[in-house]
């Protein structure tokens, strides 16, 4: 007995028929009946259980599109890492099929094909809470691979919940003279309500401006009307499960995007392509480097053990303008004296750290923690990896607070809180 | 015209949906509360149709999408969530449901499944704003009986309402989302029916026994009848949206007449060789100068155009009546008038009228070559549409030379049906990933089987001999949405008489609805005031009904100020005397001259003074006890 079989099951309950689905538990047999709706069966309760036909292995394949390159179109890579940006339910036994291929995608979301030539390949299967430094390197070495192949723009397909972590690695370490935007879903793409398409549509619309730099678009609020295209250090998931979760923090979007009309309206100033193609690519990472949260009669051993463990960068998410209690000051003061990088950003998200105002932001320093201004958390961990990977002690002391690839805006906007 | 519904071969099966009161939604903590006050905001949506994993999309759906219309959402911020707003995944079922659902399926002898899923079951007309409306498999196999014999429930599943349309305009259709996610349960007979009365009796068993339980939702959408009917020859034809059950059998037997009907046209089709010429002809020439006002405002329109199509053999035919003012013709522009949105549409068979002349209808036929036998079919509005329109019709002629098409139809309220929309394929379902299976614990069973409600008839039986109610108010009673609080009130005022508490509960509350009193504001605890005041001997019976409107009008106020509004304080026996005493005074000479035999219009006067502030029996008593001293 396989799943996929059609099996007949008799019970005190009377005679169920179905297709057996592979089980949730090991004292229950489920099965999908005629009329489409599962239904599980304790294995206590069967009688007699016989397979009627044997089932038959679903074939997905679909023969292949043959779409023809459209010349008066730019060209656009779509890499997956695993979020299901385009997928298939197989409605026979309920399961949901991711789909990566470029004929997927255009068969799911076939505007696209208006909009530029899509190439579009899986390079890693992976939930993005998985996600891991080795990863980002993978897709830098995969958007060469891409830029060098003649693609116009990249976008990456990528899970929700770490997205913004590899918006800012990929942000320090890939140089293109090509938009790169990272896009998914808060709705899963199996779904008539998915959020996937709009989102898709408008990373390719974004894709193929003559831009350069790394981006995120999703949606711009919670109704299907627009997106937003946000700077890829300057974003972050706000909420766990609204369309409109991304935020910049700190700056404005970048632009707005019209999945509808294809309208693009700028909000910000962007740095434009140079139409050369060139990309260059610095995977050098140091991955002992750790982010520790500031509270109220936190253990400043935490500190120490990562310390004796070999970490060579810190960055601590302080409250307020970027402070830490006095109590924790010993073990701060272990990091640093054991040439630990000490970095410091805020809990608040929003805002700035001015570690000069209080007597505590002021000893913090002296101690040698360095500020890191307005730049998000995720994004300090991620540059000090990146610089640690790259440079000296000293110099990723004097780079760290200081505005590389648009990580740090000096002039804080009133309008963007 | 006697129909024998067995030779036709008549099945009907009903699918029934009853909407629970629960204090939460299905899938959120927001309460199941439908509103007419404004909405805090909206929210503009799309969805598309997912693909299969053949690539199809389903038929239903499909038509729906092609529509490309938006949808617009109204929300409340106090009583809808981001889980309606699709924005949150579900929360857990909520159990009161889950329990009133298994409850049911119990009083329908159903079995109940070991564990049980939630589907997404595919719904893309807006009504959902995932997409898919959740449901939950729960019971088969089980059956209730009438006097025609036994019908099989099939099944029964608990599902979550569908959001509450307001208005369809040409790009959007605006939901309010208080209803999405109200829980309701879904109860399917198999096609067991044999007769229309059957089918009207098999869906009143199945209201009465989600009434027993008391925790359904009563009043006007709370419950829908969805009918399957078919005959020998003919199709299945889905009846959405009965609401009133006197409705069932009207709607049974008309289509029962509408597929006869078909049936022989489509015969008198064949021995005619009746044909559908798949030409669209553009005759707009011809009505350029026509009287027509609908056709002058056609042609008004950008790309305004009028259009024909010939239609071999079915003269007389299309103006054939098919249900009580109904014609074959009207099942063509319902057709026209859902898929392609148009206004105007003729047909020879009607014409000349609505300002088409002979000569008009004459050039016309001359035209497109239509002879004695031939009907036309015009239509007049916006190029793209007319041909859309004409489509349609061509579709729906060429199937009436087939016999019946399957279809999901509207029931209106004469007891016919409209064209909605085609029958949908099979459900497209899939498991409900963020809900985890739900384990039906044997011990959960047995404590509702222990637990179930009386029947109706043993209720009844019950409610005669308990509190001597005679058989029209006990029926009444035991079907009445008062009757939990009727069986209360009973028990707490153990010297008020159940018939008076009865009939107040049932014959008094529609009369002063009648004289328009907005009865909905009444709650427990006005009738529970009412009647401890009556109990207690502070009111008489007679004011009953007064205080009752009072705490219509009034229904923040106690019944002490209601009375005290309505000048209805009960006076001590004392001040009864006093009073009569007074009107006796007054009417000296009656009682000189009449003697005894003035009690009856001393007593009327008494009781217009007195009415509802002293008994009757009372007043009875002092007056007959005074006349006697005086004389």
């Amino acid at each position: 007995m396989d799943v996929g079989d059609i099996v007949k099951i008799e019970t005190d309950k009377g005679i169920f028929e179905g297709i057996l689905l592979p089980s949730i538990d090991e004292n229950i047999i489920t099965i999908k009946m005629k009329n489409g709706y599962n239904v599980g069966i304790l294995k206590e309760n069967i009688k007699n259980i016989e397979v009627i036909a044997k089932g038959e292995k679903p074939k997905y394949e679909l023969p292949p599109l043959n779409i023809k390159k459209n010349e008066n179109l730019k060209t656009v890579s779509i890499l997956s890492t695993g979020g299901t940006v385009a997928s298939k339910v197989d409605y026979k036994t309920g399961a949901v099929h991711p789909s990566f291929t470029a004929d997927d995608l255009i068969r799911a979301v076939p505007e696209l094909l208006d909009i530029a030539n899509i190439k579009g390949r899986a390079i890693l299967n992976i939930l993005s809470e998985n996600m891991k430094p080795e990863y980002w390197k993978k897709i830098a070495e995969e958007i060469k691979k891409e830029v060098k192949d003649g693609a116009d723009g990249i976008v990456i397909a990528h899970g929700t919940d770490t997205m913004s972590y590899t918006a800012a690695a990929l942000s320090f370490m890939v140089k293109a003279d090509v938009p790169i935007v990272l896009v998914g879903a808060q709705r899963s793409s199996d779904r008539p309500s998915s959020d996937a398409p709009l989102n898709l549509i408008s990373a390719v619309l974004a894709a193929k401006e003559n831009i350069k730099g790394v981006y995120v678009v999703m949606h711009g609020e919670s109704g299907d009307t627009f997106c937003y295209l946000h700077k890829g250090v300057k974003v972050r998931k706000c909420h766990s499960s609204r369309r409109d979760a991304f935020k910049s923090i700190n700056t404005i979007p970048i632009a707005k995007i019209n999945p509808f009309t294809k309208e693009i309206t700028y909000l910000q100033e962007v740095e434009k392509s140079e139409n050369t193609k060139n990309v260059e690519i610095n995977t050098n990472l140091e991955e002992k480097v750790a982010l520790i949260k500031i509270y109220p009669g936190m253990d400043g051993e935490i500190i120490r053990f990562y310390v004796d463990k070999g970490y060579i960068g810190i960055v601590l998410e302080g409250t307020g303008l970027g402070h830490a209690p006095d109590y924790i000051f010993d073990d701060i003061k272990y990091a640093i004296d054991n040439d630990v990088v000490v970095v410091m950003t805020t809990q608040t998200i929003n805002g700035r750290v001015n570690m000069n105002v209080y007597s505590n932001g002021r000893e913090l320093q002296k101690l040698g923690v360095i500020g890191c201004e307005d730049m998000l958390p995720e994004v300090a961990l991620v540059k000090l990896m990146y610089l640690l990977g790259n440079y000296d002690v000293e110099d990723v002391k004097g780079l760290i607070n200081k505005n590389l690839v648009g990580e740090i805006e000096y002039r804080s906007r009133f309008d963007c809180y | 015209m006697e129909i024998d519904y067995e030779k036709i071969g008549l099945k009907v099966g009903l699918e029934i949906h009853q909407q629970l009161n629960t204090k939460r939604k299905l899938f959120c903590h927001c309460p199941t509360i439908i509103r007419d006050d404004e909405p805090d905001g909206e929210i503009v949506r799309v969805l598309r149709p997912s693909l299969s994993e053949m690539g199809e999309v389903d038929r239903a759906a499909l038509i729906e999408a092609r529509k490309g219309k938006k949808f617009i959402y109204q929300y409340y911020n106090d009583t809808t969530c981001l889980v309606e707003l699709d924005e949150e995944p579900p929360h857990l079922p909520s159990e009161e449901a889950l329990k009133i659902a298994l409850e049911v399926a119990l009083l329908m002898n159903m079995n109940i499944v070991d564990v049980a899923y939630v589907m997404r079951k595919i719904v893309i007309d807006g009504s959902n704003t995932s997409g898919f409306q959740r449901t939950i498999f729960l019971a088969r196999d089980g059956y209730i009986e009438t006097s025609e014999g036994k019908v099989r429930i099939t099944s029964l599943c608990l599902e979550e309402d569908a959001a509450r349309k307001i208005e369809e305009r040409d790009d959007a259709v605006v939901y309010n989302l208080d209803r999405l996610g109200i829980p309701l349960v879904e109860i399917s007979t198999a096609p067991d029916i044999k007769t229309p009365k059957m089918a009207k009796e098999a869906a009143k068993r199945i209201g009465e026994l989600l009434r027993v339980t008391g925790k359904v939702k009563r009043g006007l959408g709370t419950i829908r009848q969805d009918i399957n009917i078919s005959i020998k020859d003919g199709a299945r034809i889905e009846v959405k949206g009965v609401q009133d059950l006197d409705l069932i059998e009207k709607v049974v037997e008309n289509e029962v007449i509408r597929q006869l009907n078909l049936l022989k046209i489509r015969d008198e089709l064949k021995e005619r060789n009746a044909e559908v010429v798949e030409k669209i002809y553009d005759v707009t020439e011809i009505f350029k100068n026509c009287k027509s006002k609908i056709i002058q405002n056609a042609l008004k329109k950008k790309n305004g155009k009028v259009k024909a199509i010939v239609l071999k053999g079915f003269a007389g035919l299309v103006g054939r009546e098919i249900q009580p003012g109904r014609r074959l013709g009207t099942e063509f522009s319902d057709r026209a008038k859902v898929i392609a949105g148009v206004g105007g549409i003729f047909h020879t068979d009607e014409l000349p009228k609505y300002g088409i002349t002979e000569e008009d209808v004459k050039r016309l036929k001359e035209f497109v070559n239509a002879g004695e036998l031939d009907a036309v079919i015009i239509v007049a509005d916006e190029e793209s549409k007319v041909d859309k329109a004409l489509e349609a019709v061509i579709e729906r002629a060429k199937e009436a030379l087939v016999g019946v098409p399957e279809e999901t139809r509207k029931a209106l309220s004469d007891g016919n049906t409209a064209y909605l929309r085609p029958l949908p394929g099979a459900a497209r379902m899939y498991p409900e990933t963020d809900i985890p299976p739900i384990i039906i614990k044997e011990g959960m069973i047995e404590e509702i089987r222990a637990n179930l409600p009386e029947l109706p008839e043993e209720k009844f039986e019950r409610f005669k001999r308990e509190y001597r109610l005679n058989d029209e108010l006990a029926k009444k009673m035991v079907l009445s949405y008062y009757v939990d609080l009727f069986e209360y009130l009973c028990n707490k005022f153990k010297n008020v008489k159940p018939v008076l508490i009865a009939t107040t509960l049932e014959n008094t509350l529609k009369e002063i609805r009648r004289e328009g009193y907005d009865i909905n504001k009444l709650e427990n605890r006005h009738f529970e005031e009412l009647f401890k005041a009556l109990s207690n001997g502070e009111i008489a019976k007679e004011a009953i009904i007064e205080v009752l409107k009072g705490f219509c009008e009034y229904p923040d106020k106690s019944i002490d100020e209601i009375l005290e509004i309505k000048g209805l304080k009960r006076l001590s026996k004392e001040e009864v005397e006093k009073i009569i005493e007074d009107i006796i005074k007054e009417h000296l000479d009656v009682v000189k001259e009449k003697g005894l035999k003035a009690y009856g219009f001393l007593m009327g006067r008494c009781m217009a003074k007195l009415r509802g502030k002293a008994d009757g029996k009372l007043v009875n008593d002092i007056l007959k006890k005074k006349l006697e001293e005086i004389i």
